[in-house]
């Protein structure tokens, strides 16, 4: 059996404010396995920053039972804070001190010996590509910049579960994906990571699992996979010239909804290059033109809209 | 390693963080003291002959006289400054860091108090040495030289764990600059620039209560020879009241958040 980074069962967080009380989670259970990277996706306010806060022990949960890295959060929250790293959406860093001295800092409040956290410094630097900007004060760095020396600080120390909160928010396509390769080296070396974002491009990449976080509440749970399962399955859109032919194809195929207006037919398939060119063949041989084609995999933004989707039409209603 | 081991070398580190960030940020500690050395110019040479006369002599007896108004007046200012500072902290994303970290809590309060009170004392000594190069003639023994020098130290810790409580408790540095206001003026509603015999009767109530007057006559006695009195026991007890509450209240206020 493995172990599990996190465990959390019931947790709720609300805050009070001038309106009531606003529920912010809404009794969520997270079971993470040691080294592996665990995913919270939602929507801008759905709540996966206060998870991260609480999961962190910088706000306390109001309810649930919640064990990180083997300890308790309540009880023991010091020795949580010994096995984690948190990098948060915010930039970490202190502005006024350079790259090398912001992880110097870090390795004396981790309690390094000098001579270990200067060899720790000079190692990150070198990863996080930071040797040239190191003497630079870090107001200088550009966000990308400022973004890899805030990861390279949360590693010294090697904490074995590691939080990123949004870790590429406003990163440019390029350092995102650098982003993602240095997640990746993490997890080959043990270390649990859960990560929050808003893009779906970015879980199905990285996460072993995904948990889908709206309105306070996981609405789904699992693998990309698993996920992208949910919901109906891929198809091959054709667009004909005119209707004759849409009529004329229909049969042919056997399947496939007709659209008269559009004069399309949408046929299910998984897409792949060979059950197009079948496709293909069969119209082919019957000497029927296709105008226009496209392929429509089953994406998790497919998933995300549909199961955020049915939410926020109950919130309208609400709101009426 | 013990847990107050721990929490002596997390402050250490934090010390040395916020001297870093006070080189690096040379404008404010420039400011800070540059605004009691004008004001104690000012004073002395614009005002000082009429104020020196009122006292019974010159311009020379009059600098004689403010030298220690200037100098809280100096510490006062840069409470300012340490508002200011920690309120901008606060808001920065390291803080959140700090507090996930397995690092002894206070450390990073203690870093900014224990910088604070450097820049303060060296801004003092700056003051106190271009008061002595346009003749202030104090006559006092190295032991009172001493003694009044650790009353500053204590008024100084006092004053600044105060402005960290009160950067903490302000939601914005704009609002962390006005905060400690009151305290700059604190020395002139007190013995500071004039003796407070001469104001009117309500006004000289609160000059003579108030905690500011009897560390500037306790300092005045052990540097120039004036009468001290029970001065040195209130100041101290002064001192060391704001000093803790404003610990307790400032460690609090940091936990809260």
């Amino acid at each position: 059996m493995t172990n599990l980074a996190i465990a959390a069962n019931g947790l709720r967080k609300s805050y009070r404010d001038k309106d009531g009380d606003k529920v912010v989670l809404d009794g969520i259970d997270l079971a993470v396995p040691e080294g592996t990277i665990f995913s919270l996706l939602g929507p801008n306010g759905a709540g996966k920053t206060t998870t991260v806060q609480i999961l962190s022990t910088l706000i306390r949960a109001d309810g649930g039972q919640v064990q990180v890295a083997g300890y308790d959060l309540n009880r023991q929250a010091d020795d949580v804070r010994g096995a984690i790293g948190v990098t948060g959406q915010y930039s970490a860093v202190d502005k006024l001190l350079t790259g090398e001295e912001n992880l110097l800092l870090m390795a004396d409040l981790k309690h390094l010996p000098k001579r270990e956290g200067k060899q720790k410094a000079k190692e990150l630097l070198e990863q996080f590509d930071l040797v040239d900007a190191a003497g630079k004060p870090a107001a200088t760095y550009s966000g990308g910049m400022q973004r890899r020396l805030d990861l390279a600080m949360t590693l010294v120390g090697d904490p074995r579960l590691i939080f990123l909160d949004e870790p590429t928010t406003g990163l440019d396509p390029r350092s995102r994906r650098a982003m993602w390769g240095i997640v990746r080296d993490l997890v080959k070396n043990g270390v649990t990571i859960f990560l929050t974002t808003q893009y779906l491009e970015e879980a199905d990449e990285l996460a072993d699992r995904i948990a889908l976080l709206d309105h306070g509440r996981l609405i789904a749970e699992g693998t990309a996979e698993e996920l992208k399962r949910l919901i109906p399955g891929g198809h091959v859109l054709l667009k004909f010239a005119d209707p004759s032919r849409l009529d004329a194809a229909r049969p042919i195929l056997g399947v496939g909804t007709p659209d008269h207006d559009a004069l399309t037919l949408q046929v299910p398939s998984d897409g792949s290059v060979r059950a197009i060119r079948e496709l293909l063949t069969l119209l082919d041989e019957r000497s029927i033109d296709v105008a226009e084609m496209s392929v429509h995999t089953p994406d998790l933004d497919d998933v995300f809209l549909t199961l955020t989707g049915q939410q926020t039409d109950q919130n309208k209603e609400a709101l009426r | 390693m013990s847990a107050l081991t721990l929490a002596t070398r997390d402050s250490s580190t934090m010390v040395r963080r916020q001297l870093k960030r006070l080189l690096r940020y040379p404008s404010m500690t420039v400011q800070l003291i540059i605004t009691p050395v004008i004001i104690l110019l000012l004073f002395v040479y614009v005002f000082g002959g009429t104020l020196g006369t009122g006292l019974g002599g010159g311009r020379h007896t009059y600098i004689n006289y403010v030298v220690p108004g200037i100098l809280l007046m100096a510490a006062a200012t840069a409470a300012t400054g340490t508002a200011v500072m920690v309120a901008t902290d606060m808001t920065e994303g390291i803080i959140a860091r700090f507090r996930t970290m397995r690092i002894s809590r206070a450390s990073v309060l203690t870093g900014h108090v224990v910088a604070s009170v450097i820049q303060q004392l060296l801004g003092m000594a700056v003051v106190i040495g271009i008061a002595l190069a346009i003749g202030f003639r104090p006559n006092a023994t190295p032991v009172e030289w001493l003694a009044a020098a650790g009353l500053l130290t204590l008024f100084v810790v006092a004053i600044t764990w105060l402005a960290v409580a009160l950067g903490l408790k302000s939601p914005t540095p704009e609002a962390a600059s006005n905060a400690p206001m009151p305290l700059v003026f604190l020395p002139f509603l007190g013995s500071g620039f004039v003796p407070t015999d001469s104001m009117p009767t309500v006004l000289r109530w609160f000059a003579e209560y108030q905690p500011f007057t009897p560390i500037m006559q306790t300092v005045r006695g052990l540097l120039l020879g004036t009468p001290i009195g029970d001065n040195a026991a209130i100041a101290t007890a002064w001192c060391t009241g704001i000093a803790a509450v404003s610990y307790l209240w400032a460690k609090k206020t940091y936990n809260k958040a």
